[in-house]
């Protein structure tokens, strides 16, 4: 099959995905218990602003009439505005999402350059205590929580020696350096996590790709162990290792929610847990919609990257 | 490029990034991320703190809570209580350099009451037209007396902002507010920062010592935390009581704590609605009260910070009844009561939020209540859904709090009046109706207490709500920040801060 013939079947297949993906969100939202317009009235009582809330969102509206003004106006490009501050949501998705797509590059490369090498010598060295202790640090990746991660590692580098800061954001147009030391502690903590999937992953293709007839036949040769390693077995077995990476470069873009808390990093999930808490549907559809998109696109480029590094599924 | 080259490079960008210039920053943690700002549609408390900054008042009160002019110089009552003379201070200016006059007044008090969803309008709803006197005199006109008004202005009802940035902004007033308040709006980064800079034309400018404020949200009690330990933050808001011991621990921050305003309370169904049987006879009522020990749930929930209240005012508030204390728990009188009114094993429902306080209350007073013989289920139900109960009538007793107001009249008035908005039990006694609204019309403080005073004493023996504590407002704050005054409303005044 052509390449371009599979890329627009699956673009096709996209929409009605994205389309369930809206009605799920809003159903969900829907289901949530409290009234939205009482939770944004808070303390006040007024009939008239409860009404004035109601009607300035919509909320009067049957549930299906909602759902198409909402669709509707997603379909002209308005997200709408934030029930809680006013600012339209497509402001705060295009302020948020460059946040994020930093934390997910940043958290990505510690995790393949952490994860893969972890793989590749566990595997080469299976047995050996270097394998024990890999696959240790692998597990601790996985298993340690991340906000338990992150509060150690604020009272490690910015209370204790204070060399980095606790919180916060500097985006790198205002100072790249600032950015940096404000991006590493988050990134570090959920490239910790990727890497320990990663290095699993790796581990387990490595060693099927090394018990197979053609490395055998290249030992067998005289090829060096280490040429064997990197590039006979290594190739072959980063297929799945790149479906897997798209997959958890999805992942954090949809926004790493407890991470962002801790960290009081403005990114994606930041929005999505603060659009929850104060029933800020409009925030909150609208961030999950996107998410999703971001991930269904990602996962047809892991595809793509698939068909071509393996010459098997081009025919 | 090598490897060490990219260390250095990285190395050299590090240092690049150290500490800003000589301008004096004062960085405030934020429980969480501010509402709209906008005086007229602004909810969220945190808002009120970023206010502060930006946007004066016509009023302002004491950390003892009495009411001083800001924007304004003097009020004065008229004799029937329907009209007040506000005079307005001279040589105010707007963050746009436009003139804060009567005119100005007068369109903000409208903005509040016309702008559909306003907050504002039930706070000073009974103002029914404005007059402007002349340039720096306004007189408003109410429907009725309410000496609670001036409270009103204390808060978001008397903010003011430039008529000229209000028209021309329209609905997006919030994303560039311009007020006359010591620091004007810089930017605002959603759930990131919202950063001030001074105003130089302020007219109070000799007590501003800042150049520039950051209000920082962060959710997580632990990383504020940890963000103040570290130097990133040098102020913080309502700490929570378990953090207390960090902070104290470190030399080099400190802690104020005050009395709030607001209190934690159970109301009871009194009569709204068929689940109103249970508590509709008040000796049962009382049997609750009585069976509660607030010290105890004080000390160990939570570490003997906060303080044990029965009225709805603080002790500390010149407005407590000294002669109606809290009393001692007595089981024995308990049992008692209820056995008179033909309920000795009572049982009932209280429904709580799921958030820690109150459900570790909770379980305290379920063990206290059981030993007086009464059966108490604990319902867990989130917020906004038991308030929707509370108001049906769908309870028997729930769980809340109220943030509390200055004016002792916001604490009573809509709760325990017949027809309050707030009165979720239905309590009614027209004695007490009578009382407070002669409450709201009488401007001397003296008066006003005597009428409050034999208000509680009937609500002490009718117990509509039970009334359990007060929070102590906690700030956590550098040992750099000098001049801070906590105040009982949590909202941190920046006049006279400084940073060392």
């Amino acid at each position: 099959m052509r390449l371009w013939l599979y890329v627009l079947q699956r673009l096709v297949v996209l929409v009605p995905t994205l389309l369930c993906v809206s009605l799920f969100t809003f159903g969900l939202q829907q289901l949530l218990p409290g009234d939205a317009a009482l939770a944004l009235a808070g303390e006040e009582h007024d009939p008239a602003v409860v009404a004035a809330i109601r009607a300035r969102y919509h909320l009067d509206q049957p549930m299906p009439v909602q759902y198409g003004i909402w669709i509707g106006n997603i379909l002209r490009g308005d997200f709408g505005e934030s029930l809680r501050n006013r600012i339209p949501v497509a402001e705060l998705i295009a302020s948020k999402l460059p946040v994020t797509i930093e934390l997910a590059l940043c958290s990505m490369l510690i995790g393949l350059l952490i994860g893969i090498p972890a793989g590749i010598v566990s595997a080469a060295r299976r047995g050996t205590p270097l394998d024990v202790g890999a696959n240790f640090l692998a597990l601790s990746g996985l298993s340690v929580p991340h906000f338990w991660l992150g509060i150690m590692l604020i009272l490690l580098f910015a209370v204790r020696l204070g060399w980095l800061p606790a919180s916060g954001y500097v985006p790198p147009w205002e100072s790249l350096g600032r950015n940096l030391t404000t991006i590493a502690l988050p990134s570090f903590v959920l490239g910790t996590g990727v890497a320990g999937v990663l290095m699993r992953h790796t581990r387990s293709a490595m060693l099927q790709t090394l018990d197979a007839d053609y490395v055998r036949t290249a030992r067998a040769k005289g090829v060096l162990e280490r040429v064997v390693v990197l590039k006979h077995a290594l190739r072959n077995a980063l297929i799945p290792v790149i479906t897997l990476g798209a997959i958890e470069f999805g992942r954090l873009l949809s926004g790493a929610v407890l991470t962002e808390q801790i960290f009081a990093i403005p990114g994606f999930g930041k929005l999505l847990v603060d659009g929850v808490f104060n029933r800020d549907y409009a925030v909150v559809q609208a961030v999950v919609l996107v998410s999703a998109s971001l991930f269904v696109l990602l996962n047809l480029l892991a595809d793509v990257l698939y068909f071509l590094v393996n010459p098997r599924l081009r025919g | 490029m090598s490897w060490q080259r990219i260390v250095m490079a990285a190395a050299a960008l590090l240092l690049i990034a150290g500490p800003a210039g000589a301008q004096s920053v004062l960085r405030i943690g934020l429980n969480d991320d501010p509402d709209a700002l906008d005086p007229t549609i602004s909810r969220a408390y945190t808002g009120r703190l970023v206010f502060a900054g930006l946007c004066d008042k016509l009023f302002d009160v004491t950390p003892d809570l009495k009411i001083v002019p800001q924007l304004a110089t003097g009020y004065e009552w008229a004799a029937d209580g329907l009209s007040i003379v506000i005079k307005l201070r001279p040589g105010v200016k707007f963050q746009d350099g436009e003139p804060m006059n009567a005119e100005a007044v007068r369109f903000n008090i409208e903005r509040h009451l016309n702008t559909p969803g306003s907050f504002r309008k039930s706070e000073i709803g009974e103002i029914k037209s404005v007059d402007v006197v002349d340039d720096l005199t306004v007189r408003f006109h109410l429907s009725k007396p309410l000496v609670p008004l001036l409270a009103a202005l204390t808060d978001r009802a008397g903010m003011m902002i430039s008529p000229k940035a209000a028209k021309a902004l329209g609905d997006k007033f919030t994303t560039k507010p311009v007020c006359a308040g010591p620091f004007k709006f810089v930017e605002r980064v959603a759930q990131g920062k919202i950063v001030l800079e001074r105003f130089p034309d302020y007219w109070n400018k000799a007590s501003i010592h800042l150049d520039r404020v950051e209000f920082v949200p962060i959710t997580d009690s632990a990383s504020r935390v940890a963000s103040l330990r570290s130097g990133d933050l040098q102020m913080i808001e309502r700490v929570s009581p378990s953090d207390l011991a960090q902070l104290r621990a470190d030399s080099r921050l400190r802690v104020a704590g005050v009395a709030e305003l607001g209190y934690q309370q159970i109301p009871l169904n009194v009569a709204n609605g068929p689940k109103s049987k249970t508590f509709a006879d008040f000796r049962v009522r009382q049997a609750l009260d009585l069976a509660i020990d607030r010290e105890t749930i004080i000390k160990t929930v939570f570490n003997g910070e906060y303080i044990p209240g029965n009225q709805f005012v603080s002790p500390s508030s010149p407005y407590y009844d000294t002669k109606v204390p809290v009393r001692k728990r007595d089981v024995a009188r308990a049992k008692q009561l209820l056995r008179e009114a033909g309920q000795p094993a009572l049982s009932f429902t209280l429904i709580v939020p799921p958030e820690r306080d109150r459900q570790e209350a909770a379980l305290i007073i379920q063990s206290m209540l059981a030993e007086a013989g009464i059966t108490m289920t604990i319902q867990t139900q989130e917020n906004v859904t038991m308030l929707q109960a509370g108001r049906r009538g769908d309870f028997e007793a729930y769980f809340t709090f109220w943030s509390g107001r200055p004016d002792p009249d916001g604490n009573i008035f809509t709760f325990t009046t017949c027809n309050g908005a707030q009165n979720d039990s239905h309590y009614c006694n027209p004695e007490v109706d009578t009382l407070l609204t002669k409450a709201r019309e009488t401007p001397s403080p003296a008066e006003r207490k005597k009428l409050y005073d034999r208000a509680t004493e009937i609500m002490v023996r009718e117990v509509p709500r039970i009334l359990l504590w007060h929070r102590r407002v906690f700030t956590g704050y550098s040992a750099r920040v000098r001049g801070f005054t906590p105040y009982p409303d949590g909202i941190i005044r920046l006049q006279g801060l400084k940073l060392e």
